[in-house]
């Protein structure tokens, strides 16, 4: 995966001279991850930012690695999906070469040696958790490649408010609806005192049985109805003018499907 | 090289003003903000300050908060001096005034005014931070300003709506309860997407009976 560095002069002469440059889409966010009696629980927000405006109410954060392994993601949203999309395959292909379930020290290290071959420029930062043959693993990962192995953590715009939480209630080996309980709250710290997170509590369970994604756990921020009324009258839009332009043989020519049908289609939205 | 103290701030938040044929309402969101951070989930944003006139300010709310003290403080000496209350027009007037006198340090805010002119009619005014003025059926300021003026374009002045004919259809004035449902939609929809919009709704109403206050509650997060 090269990058294109062709355009990085200009534009630091541009910002020097205050032309500011695009800003790329951040989650903003708040995502937190614990270890609990039989595992780990990864928790995450849904709202994704552009500078102050909500670019995505409802987005997915919480990133799959492996079965047993998932990833929540904060800071430059392409980044963190691409990243985690990358490490995913390259886990998958390993997994498969070794013989052996895949690894969260695996992932992890695939992860930081990216990230920091990059400098801090693809700006990823990480709550990797999962459950391998070696007993449930947490660990943080920073932009620049820097890694934490911890029994909880925080990430995002979000986190010191989730941390809050973390800290008045978090104790080793909590049974899992109580901890399943401190992860929301803690979301839900983010959500309402942190402006760069908001709407709904995304959870990931991991045990050694197998992980269970609860997407939308939590809602406490469904919009209202709206009170007006806004359809308008067919012909409501003038048409200024009519203009036909060049007109083009259309043929109907059969084309013969090759491969599969729904299971090949892109995904466009993740 | 280092960095110069800044004196200003956005406290962000949002206001929305719509005059209609014998009253003027503002709706202003209560959240105060500061970077990613909730000050506060109730700061008003709207003041009576006298003689059925209504002053909202937005932007860097420490400006606004003294522009309207001194404004009231002026008003008080209009009293004094000329023995009759303050017509809106005159209200605006001074506000650019003040506003000006401060070209060369502004009061990083922006101003709508709401009264009831001397022919009956609700009147609304909007100022930029350094005391351009223009009187408007109605007007959106602060954060979310850009999302929600175009849709008080098409509502309020029905713009871009052309009848079965082809001809622009003539706006009229709005009733109350339709004016309020516009600024209650508007504010959902703003509070939806700007992450500095939300908490509270304020509404103040003036008539020529008076000043009402109403509350409407917006999300939190």
């Amino acid at each position: 995966m090269g990058f294109d560095f062709s355009n990085h002069q200009r534009n630091a002469f541009l910002e020097s001279r205050g032309i500011a440059s695009a800003k790329a889409t951040s989650t903003g966010t708040t995502i937190v991850g614990l270890k609990y009696a039989d595992g780990v629980i990864l928790g995450a927000d849904t709202r994704a930012t552009q500078g102050p405006i909500v670019a995505d109410k409802n987005c997915e954060k919480i990133h799959y690695i492996a079965p047993n392994i998932w990833c929540g993601g904060a800071g430059t949203a392409a980044d963190t999906e691409f990243v985690t999309g990358m490490v995913s395959s390259q886990l998958e292909l390993h997994s498969m070469s070794v013989g052996r379930t895949a690894r969260v020290v695996t992932a992890m290290t695939l992860l930081k040696q990216h990230l920091f071959k990059y400098q801090g420029h693809v700006g990823a930062y990480l709550i990797v958790g999962g459950v391998d043959p070696t007993g449930p693993q947490l660990m943080s990962i920073h932009a620049h490649g820097s890694t934490d192995k911890l029994p909880y953590t925080c990430l995002g715009s979000g986190s010191l408010n989730a941390m809050a939480i973390f800290e008045t209630r978090w104790r080793a080996d909590m049974p899992r609806d109580e901890a399943m309980e401190l992860v929301a709250d803690a979301i839900k710290s983010g959500i309402f005192n942190d402006l760069g997170s908001g709407s709904n509590v995304d959870l990931a369970v991991i045990t050694k049985d197998g992980t269970e994604v609860f997407r939308g756990y939590e809602k406490p921020n469904e919009r209202g109805a709206r009170e007006g009324r806004y359809v308008y009258r067919r012909g409501t839009t003038k048409r200024l003018g009519k203009e036909t332009l060049l007109k083009f043989d259309v043929q109907t020519v059969p084309v013969e499907v090759v491969g599969g049908g729904v299971g090949d289609r892109m995904e466009v939205d993740a | 090289m280092g960095s110069r103290f800044n004196p200003y701030t956005d406290n962000g938040g949002s206001v929305v003003a719509i005059a209609g044929q014998d009253f003027s309402v503002i709706a202003c969101d209560t959240r105060h903000t500061a970077g990613y951070s909730i000050n506060t989930r109730y700061a008003p944003r709207s003041f009576h300050i006298g003689d059925n006139v209504v002053v909202s300010v937005v932007g860097y709310m420490a400006d606004g908060n003294t522009l309207v003290k001194r404004l009231q403080q002026r008003l008080e000496w209009y009293h004094h001096q000329h023995n009759k209350p303050m017509s809106v027009h005159a209200v605006a007037r001074l506000i650019q005034t003040m506003l000006y006198g401060k070209r060369f340090f502004p009061y990083y805010v922006t101003t709508l005014v709401a009264g009831i002119d001397e022919k009956g009619v609700g009147a609304v005014y909007s100022f930029d931070p350094v005391g351009s003025y223009e009187r408007e059926w109605c007007r959106s300021a602060g954060a979310a300003a850009a999302l929600i003026m175009p849709f008080l374009d098409n509502q309020v002045n029905l713009r871009n709506q052309f009848d079965e004919n082809g001809n622009k259809i003539k706006p009229e004035l709005l009733d109350l309860d339709r004016a309020l449902v516009l600024c209650r939609d508007a504010f959902t929809s703003a509070t939806e997407r700007h992450i500095e919009v939300g908490d509270g709704l304020e509404f103040t109403i003036v008539t020529k009976d008076g000043v009402r206050w109403e509350n409407h509650a917006l999300k939190l997060d």
